[in-house]
């Protein structure tokens, strides 16, 4: 079995991309070191022909889905901050545009998109992490790809 | 303005994330210290010897290892010898790494840190907890070595013991040299044997 840091180095950036396009930075981090804590805790006993890459994914979409309910029961102050002044650069760069555009995707499109497209999850595997079948969820990730290039371009445009 | 397909869109994200990761994977070192998971910490620290690999685990300092021996070797040894849950944590080897610093500029003659022998065993085990009794600078024959652990017919097991340890430097199995003052083998070279005992004023 490969050293745990191994892991970490190949499949980190793929993790990171995931949580990304479903949550909101900050929550993003928090969702990859949680991932990382539970799949280290659980890698002793991963059976060693496990695709290790839909393992983590499959984890990580939990993650989500807990920030996701998390957020929700969140309380929502009245006055609310302009949003400009949270950003912490310059401006929102190209690539915020575009995860901004993933997540308002609906959340199964945005999931099927993220494993598929960010996660390199076939199909087959994003259909076992998200529920269905296998042809939903190809439809999900061509619909998702579909609404996303609408809006990304739209978007863009209007920069 | 070209027209991106998404796909190449999405292939642009992997850009900026290396920084971003470094941070993040530091920050799992530390949640997987606190949560218990860090079975073995290991980081790399350059020395006049060339780079050496340092790993702890909970117990101690458990591998210090030359360049030589190939650290990603030695790394998937460590997991296979002791757990798979190895990450890149320089913070537990702060202390290992300082005293070595310390050492290599002449300012620390013996360490003080917990060591965790359990990659040696059985008679090789009692060899290097007996190599602790020769002095910073001095130098003793594997036959004396062989003889203060209570058999002194086992000369070449001494060697063999030296030949193995996980921890050079640490515990100085660079100061057993041959009866007839001939340096012998050393695990990192006979070049870094030489440096150690110089530095030492052995030689």
């Amino acid at each position: 079995m490969k050293p745990f840091d191994d892991v970490v180095a190949e499949h980190g950036a793929t993790v990171l991309r995931v949580c990304r396009a479903a949550l909101a930075q900050a929550d993003a981090d928090d969702a990859w070191a949680e991932t990382f804590v539970s799949a280290m805790r659980a890698y002793p006993s991963l059976p060693a022909d496990a695709n290790v890459e839909a393992w983590l994914v499959a984890i990580a979409h939990h993650k989500i889905i807990d920030t996701h309910r998390a957020t929700r029961r969140r309380p929502v102050p009245v006055d609310v901050l302009p949003e400009s002044g949270t950003e912490p650069g310059p401006g929102p760069g190209e690539h915020d545009a575009l995860y901004d555009a993933l997540k308002r995707l609906p959340d199964k499109q945005r999931h099927a998109v993220a494993y598929h497209h960010l996660g390199g999850l076939s199909h087959r595997e994003v259909a076992t992490v998200l529920g269905g079948t296998e042809a939903a969820a190809r439809r999900a990730s061509a619909d998702g790809i579909k609404a996303l290039r609408r809006t990304y371009q739209q978007e863009r445009a209007h920069r | 303005m070209t027209e991106n397909r998404p796909d190449e869109v999405l292939a642009s994200l992997q850009a900026d994330e290396s920084v971003v990761i470094d941070r993040l994977r530091a920050r799992l070192a530390a949640d997987a210290a606190d949560a218990g998971l860090l079975d073995v910490a290991y980081r790399t620290l350059d020395t006049p010897v060339g780079t050496l690999l340092l790993a702890a685990t909970e117990s101690g300092l458990v591998r210090v290892a030359y360049a030589r021996e190939d650290h990603d070797v030695v790394l998937q040894a460590l997991a296979d010898r002791i757990s798979p849950r190895v990450l890149l944590a320089p913070r537990r080897l702060d202390p290992a790494a300082y005293q070595l610093e310390e050492y290599f500029a002449r300012a620390r003659r013996a360490f003080d840190i917990a060591l965790d022998l359990r990659l040696a065993a059985g008679f090789r085990r009692d060899v290097l907890t007996r190599l602790g009794e020769i002095a910073y600078g001095h130098t003793g024959s594997y036959a004396q070595v062989a003889a203060a652990a209570g058999s002194p017919r086992a000369v070449r097991a001494v060697g063999s013991a030296c030949a193995t340890n996980p921890l050079p430097v640490v515990v100085p199995c660079h100061r057993v040299i041959r009866s007839d003052g001939a340096l012998g083998e050393y695990v990192g070279g006979l070049d870094a044997k030489r440096t150690l005992l110089t530095l030492e004023g052995a030689v």
